[in-house]
């Protein structure tokens, strides 16, 4: 075979791996029973070579999940080599400093046979809706207790469920049921993979991904490289602030770029937390890749050899290498923050590729009534029924070069909400508002997108409670190239008490809790918008006239259209 | 002329209008440039035009069945009505805020989808329902009709009202649509609750803010069209085609367009459930290949796979989350930016990309010498030897393979390395075939289905090219290529059942079932879809089919479940369970022990009883074709040439056989007969294509050559 065809023979095997990968993450999503993973998309799926290193990755909602994944398959390996392992076997744990960072990601690795021979592994991570514990909060002061923790075990041993396993993990969950088929959904998301491999090896005659492997590993280690060449060389510096649980927190980062590699430096970020919103190494390390390469190399697939040139250097002690058994649970607060500060660095090399700082931190409100809120009753009259439900909200992303954020939207993480009529028929709640939040955009030429105000009571409005893991009160997201910051975070009560942005709090009755969601910082000098964008976002009321006139310098007359001189007069341009 | 019925139907598309005309055994077919500012005129022009040929006046027709792409282009092209939405205080933002998520994670300059509806034509009233349709809220009346002024003021000439949890209650629905008619009783209305009765407020909305978008130019225009009809003396029923496949009358049309968005494609896969039917081919997967697109759906015992819902208008590359969402019933099927117009180029990691950047018909591929210089799917086919270039389009379109060398070296070839524009081009064509065979793969995961022993089925101008191919990278070994592929649509209205399809969400656990309120729901459903069948094929026989969408109690996706005929009562809801268990393990394994079952939503669809499928005609006497000629192809394999007879379609009668490689020609397409396959005609014309020997090995070949 010439070489031209044993290279087009290659590129097809690696479509076809994508698809199989893809395939995989499809079962799962179908057969999932957490709204986390069902509804939202907080998983993610790979295939990987038999000494651990990640060939293919579904592309799903979870950045967090990007190569601390893929970094714990090795984990798995230390445990149980690869000529131990048996068809039919599953392998899980969710350890955080073995897994994605928190209890509540189980990860599932099963190996995958052709022709009695082991040929690859198949590897998934999900977000589990519980765990047991105190629930998804900040609250926790070790890992111990924020829930069950599963070592490395085998749920499945050569096909037959490990009963002793799935008792303790009944036992563990307030969702006994739904847990154990989450279980089931990942083994068979698995499988699905390892069934379509099989196939793959007949149809292409494989004995061993071996070429493959090298095939893609050098295409991306070339093709990463490149794109870094791209940039112009430097160190650049960065830092970005999260409220914290208590205190404030500060990420520093300073990025080397250099010849086809970029590494990032951390020193100078705060110390560890007492509460669960520290961040383990591996977590660090995917979301400042995710941060990196939606900038420098978006276009190129994950894998071990496009996240390789990527290397970071987290100092011990900082927040942002939490080590065992620091509180974990609700590490997507601070590592959501690291692209934003990435991007800060980038900002710095190529300005006209990065985006404006954003709501960031996605604003899940965790809710919980019932009997662990209210006890049997209160003042003689019955409590709500037990519910526990979480819905995945987002406030507005930061504006771009060239376009305005996007409004109500997740970024960096990439997962949906549910609908509002769903969630209300898992649990005894009622949203009495969902939709924009005006005058939340960061003016600038671009302006930032919008936040979302949103109003939750109960049926009756009884009381409930909301375990708050917010951030961006404190610290709005700050807009680049002289684009103004978003509006920060707002967390309340309906007759405007203000709550505290993290930790359990109560609901009581006859209040409704109120959250209004950050918008997106603004690009650019506002005073250079487009007049005609301006008329349209006020005519849409998301930007008040007075804004209009004060930050960007249009003036409207009666009818809401632009005034041109008066426009061109207050621009001094006139 | 015989006294069969003469059936006429209409496909409008983009750039074509098709006619097909049938009469007993009889067919005729004709295509006029679609006129999209008066749709009508090209209509009358091709009726008038076919009539003539076939030598028929418009009193002879007994019925009109009529498909068009002017729905969907109107919300493509942003061409519909002033549509505002009346929604639940707090609500304003249901279709800007989506679910909140992104279609591409790494495009930082992502662009989403504009609502219809833009925010200041947005707005809201007091009121607000529970899960249950228990009212938390009233609904304030006179906050209603003080709308009245602002929506006249803005120029509104459509509403749609949706309202949390209107479809459990529609009474504020209903309510809020009475005041607004009692002072302006000519504004079209379109209720969330009756467009789409089914749970998820943005799906909804969305749909329902599409059917009020489209609701007066399509209903203007079905009028106009009847109208004409019968003034130019056409006196037979006028029926439109649904996305989900069934015919109904302008009446309904007019009340639910949304219904009518993807009526095309539907009929170019009613087409190829036909010719599985006629053929005897229970389990299919259709293939139909254009200049932009492709489109794969699969039919299984001869009925194409349907949805309830799907997305128009997608702005990102075709992806998944970058459209409209609609709730409708549709037929499945996945598109794939790849066609013979799509554009090959090559990404930073090296890799070969086709589409979805299509050159369209004008400049067109470089081959066609018309300034395109960027390497189309049909320049790498016609380098690979595959189309004979003084042939093409019947001889009317020369093409000239230098250009196409020329634009795959650079494109394609150079920065591979890859010194023989064949081979770029071999590159080219192999990763089309892999990425169409790669979404039939997922797209059959995801419906719990497989390719062992289905038949392919393609149509279109490319679809026959590619076939063969596509076929053995899924491990299918017998492919149909029908006759007729040009105008499939148009041939596939007239082979539409009169359907129409009600969904319904009612929320029961099995292990609490309310068979007395699901009986009701089930029978009132009837009821609806049978009254507009009855209106479009009044006295016909129908049947009826239910479905019951169920999943284990928290997941969330739910699987379709047949009912059981008649009352349901204790028995059926065990069997019910029965079933979803014996559904679910086909699917993914394994049941989940322990769980409850529930049911979301339930479907009821009523349609007249489709053709019997007759008996296969016997088999043709095999005789042994003579090739016209030969042509130099590359082999896919090793990439060398090899010489591949050449036979002329036309010349081929029923019983002809011939041995791949081949290709048989005709103006419209050339069917690829692979060096592993053998052809031979069937008696209805359609050319069917075996791989590995198997016509050998069933002895008849061997046979026929020498008896």
């Amino acid at each position: 075979m010439s070489t031209a065809l044993a290279r087009i023979r290659l590129q097809v095997m690696w479509n076809r791996l994508i698809a199989v990968v893809e395939e995989q993450a499809q079962t799962m999503i179908r057969t999932a029973f957490s709204t986390t993973v069902r509804e939202a998309g907080d998983l993610s799926a790979g295939i990987f070579t038999l000494d651990g290193r990640m060939l293919a990755q579904a592309v799903t909602g979870t950045p967090g999940h990007v190569n601390s994944m893929s970094e714990s398959v090795g984990h798995f390996l230390r445990k149980f080599p690869a000529p131990t392992m048996r068809p039919g076997d599953h392998y899980i744990t969710n350890d955080p400093w073995l897994g994605t960072g928190h209890l509540h990601d189980l990860t599932v690795v099963t190996p995958a046979f052709h022709g009695g021979r082991l040929v690859a592994l198949f590897a998934n991570t999900a977000h589990v809706i519980d765990i047991g514990g105190l629930g998804m909060g900040p609250e926790g002061r070790s890992v111990f207790e924020e829930g069950l923790y599963i070592p490395i075990v085998k749920c499945f041993d050569a096909g037959q469920p490990n009963e002793t396993f799935f008792d303790f993990l009944r036992a563990g969950s307030r969702l006994p049921v739904e847990l154990e088929g989450d279980v089931y959904s990942l083994t068979a998301c698995n499988e699905a993979g390892a069934r379509r491999l099989g196939a793959m090896f007949d149809e292409f005659r494989l004995g061993t991904l071996d070429e493959l492997a090298d095939f893609i590993f050098t295409s991306s280690r070339r093709a990463t490289a490149a794109e870094i060449a791209r940039l112009p060389r430097g160190t650049y510096r960065a830092e970005i602030f999260s409220d914290g649980y208590d205190e404030e927190v500060r990420l520093a980062a300073a990025m080397t770029i250099g010849e086809g590699d970029i590494s990032v430096d951390f020193a100078g970020t705060s110390g560890l937390s007492p509460r669960g919103i520290n961040v383990p190494p591996a977590y660090c390390r995917a979301y400042a890749a995710f941060g990196i390469k939606v900038v420098v190399a978006p276009e190129i697939p994950n894998n071990w050899a496009s996240l390789a040139p990527l290397r970071m250097v987290i100092p011990e002690g900082s927040i942002l290498n939490a080590p065992r058994p620091y509180a974990v649970s609700v590490r997507h607060v601070i590592g959501q923050l690291l692209p934003d500060l990435m991007m800060g660095c980038l900002f710095q090399a190529v300005p006209e590729r990065v985006a404006a700082e954003g709501s960031s931190c996605l604003w899940n409100p965790p809710l919980r009534g019932g009997g662990a809120i209210s006890g049997g009753a209160r003042g003689n009259r019955p409590a709500l029924p037990d519910f526990e439900v979480i819905t995945f909200n987002s406030g507005g992303t930061g504006a771009r070069p060239a376009r305005d954020g996007l409004d109500g939207t997740a970024f960096p993480s990439g997962v949906r909400t549910m609908p509002v009529e769903a969630t209300e028929n898992v649990a005894p709640v009622v949203f009495w508002r969902k939709e924009l939040r005006p005058d939340s955009g960061g003016a600038g030429r671009m302006r930032g997108g919008l936040g979302q105000v949103m109003e939750i009571g109960t049926k009756g409005d009884q009381e409930f409670a909301c375990n708050a893991v917010f951030d961006r009160v404190a610290h709005a997201p700050r807009g680049r190239a002289g684009g103004g910051a978003g509006a920060a975070g707002v967390v309340a009560l309906s007759d405007g008490t203000l709550l505290r942005a993290k930790g359990f709090q109560i609901i009581p009755e006859g209040q409704r809790l109120v959250l209004k969601l950050p918008g997106g910082g603004g690009f650019g000098d506002p005073a250079r918008r487009a007049p005609e964008a301006v008329a349209r976002d006020v005519r849409d009321g998301v930007v008040s006239a007075a804004m209009a006139r004060a930050l960007y310098r249009v003036h409207l007359d009666a009818a809401g259209a632009v005034d041109a001189e008066a426009t061109a007069r207050l621009r001094g341009e006139a | 002329m015989s006294s069969a019925p003469a059936r006429l139907a209409i496909d409008i598309g983009g750039t074509f209008t098709d006619f097909t005309l049938e009469r007993g055994e009889k067919r005729w077919t004709a295509k006029v440039l679609t006129t999209p500012e008066a749709p009508e005129r090209g209509v009358l022009e091709g009726v008038a035009a076919i009539l003539a040929t076939a030598g028929l006046a418009p009193g002879d027709l007994a019925l009109v069945i009529h498909g068009t792409t002017l729905a969907t282009n109107a919300i493509i092209e942003r061409k519909g009505a002033r549509t505002a939405l009346i929604t639940t205080a707090g609500f304003r933002d249901v279709l800007a805020l989506r679910n909140e998520s992104r279609y591409d994670q790494y495009d930082l300059n992502l662009m989403l989808p504009e609502p219809l509806v833009p925010r200041d034509l947005r707005f809201t009233v007091p009121e607000r329902l529970d899960n249950e349709g228990h009212v938390l809220r009233p609904l304030d009346h006179d906050a209603v009709r003080a709308l009245i002024p602002a929506l006249r003021g803005a120029g509104v000439e459509s509403v749609a009202i949706g309202f949390l949890h209107g479809f459990v209650n529609p009474t504020h629905e209903e309510a809020a649509r009475a005041i607004l008619a009692a002072s302006w009783p000519e504004l079209p209305v379109s209720l969330a609750a009756e467009v789409a009765p089914e749970m998820r407020e943005w799906e909804r909305f969305s749909t329902a803010v599409a059917n009020a978008y489209i609701q007066p130019l399509m209903a203007r225009y079905l009028r106009r069209l009847a109208a004409e009809l019968a003034e130019i003396g056409v006196a037979a029923p006028l029926l439109l085609m649904l996305s989900g496949g069934g015919l109904t009358t302008v009446e309904t049309a007019c009340r639910f367009p949304v219904r009518l968005v993807e009526s095309g494609p539907a009929g170019g896969a009613i087409f190829a459930a036909h010719i599985a039917r006629a053929e005897h081919c229970p389990a299919v997967l259709s293939f139909d290949m254009g200049g932009t697109t492709a489109k794969i759906c699969l039919i299984d015992g001869f009925v194409p796979q349907t949805t309830r819902g799907f997305e128009v208008a997608r702005i990102g590359r075709f992806r998944k989350g970058s459209g409209l969402p609609l709730r409708i019933p549709v037929i499945e099927m996945v598109e794939i930016g790849a066609g013979g117009g799509s554009l090959a180029g090559v990404d930073a990691l090296g890799r070969i990309t086709i589409g979805p950047e299509s050159a369209g018909a004008d400049p067109g591929p470089a081959c066609y010498g018309r300034g395109g210089v960027l390497p189309a799917v049909t320049d790498a086919n016609l380098l690979l030897g595959r189309y004979d270039p003084e042939r093409f389009a019947g001889g009317r379109l020369k093409l000239d393979p230098a250009r196409a060398a020329r634009a795959l070296a650079e494109t394609v070839g150079a920065p591979l390395g890859i010194d023989d524009p064949a081979l770029a081009a071999l590159g080219v064509v192999e990763m089309v075939d892999e990425t169409m065979a790669n979404a039939a793969l997922v797209h059959a995961v995801e419906s719990g289905k497989g390719f062992a022993g289905r038949v392919l089925i393609a149509f279109g101008g490319g679809g026959p090219v590619h076939a063969y191919r596509i076929a053995e990278k899924l491990g299918i070994d017998r492919v149909l290529i029908p006759p007729g592929a040009g105008v499939g649509s148009a041939i596939g209205f007239l082979r539409a059942p009169i359907a129409y399809e009600v969904v319904r969400s009612l929320y029961q656990r099995l292990a609490r079932f309310d068979a007395v309120a699901v009986n009701a729901l089930l029978a009132a459903m009837a009821a609806e879809a049978r009254g507009v069948v009855a209106a479009g094929a009044p006295g016909a026989a129908t049947h009826e089919e239910r479905l019951a969408f169920m999943r284990y109690v928290g997941q969330g996706h739910e699987i379709a479940v047949p009912l059981p005929p008649g009352e349901l009562g204790a028995a059926e809801v065990t069997g019910l369970r029965v079933a979803f268990d014996a559904e679910y393990t086909r699917f993914y394994t394994r049941p989940v022990p322990g769980s409850d079952i529930e049911v979301l939503s339930f479907a009821v669809r009523i349609a007249t009883s489709a053709p019997s499928p007759g008996t296969v005609a016997a088999a043709p006497a095999p005789w042994h074709a003579r090739a016209a000629r030969g042509q130099s192809v590359r082999d896919m394999a090793h990439g060398e040439k090899v010489e591949w007879s050449v036979f002329a379609r036309a010349a081929l009668g029923p019983g002809a056989r011939l041995e791949g490689p081949a290709i048989i020609a005709e103006d419209e397409t050339s069917t690829l007969i692979g060096p592993d396959w053998q052809a031979r005609l069937l008696a209805s014309g359609t050319i069917e294509l075996r791989r590995g020997g198997e016509l050998r090995r069933g002895g008849d070949l061997r046979r026929g050559e020498n008896p």
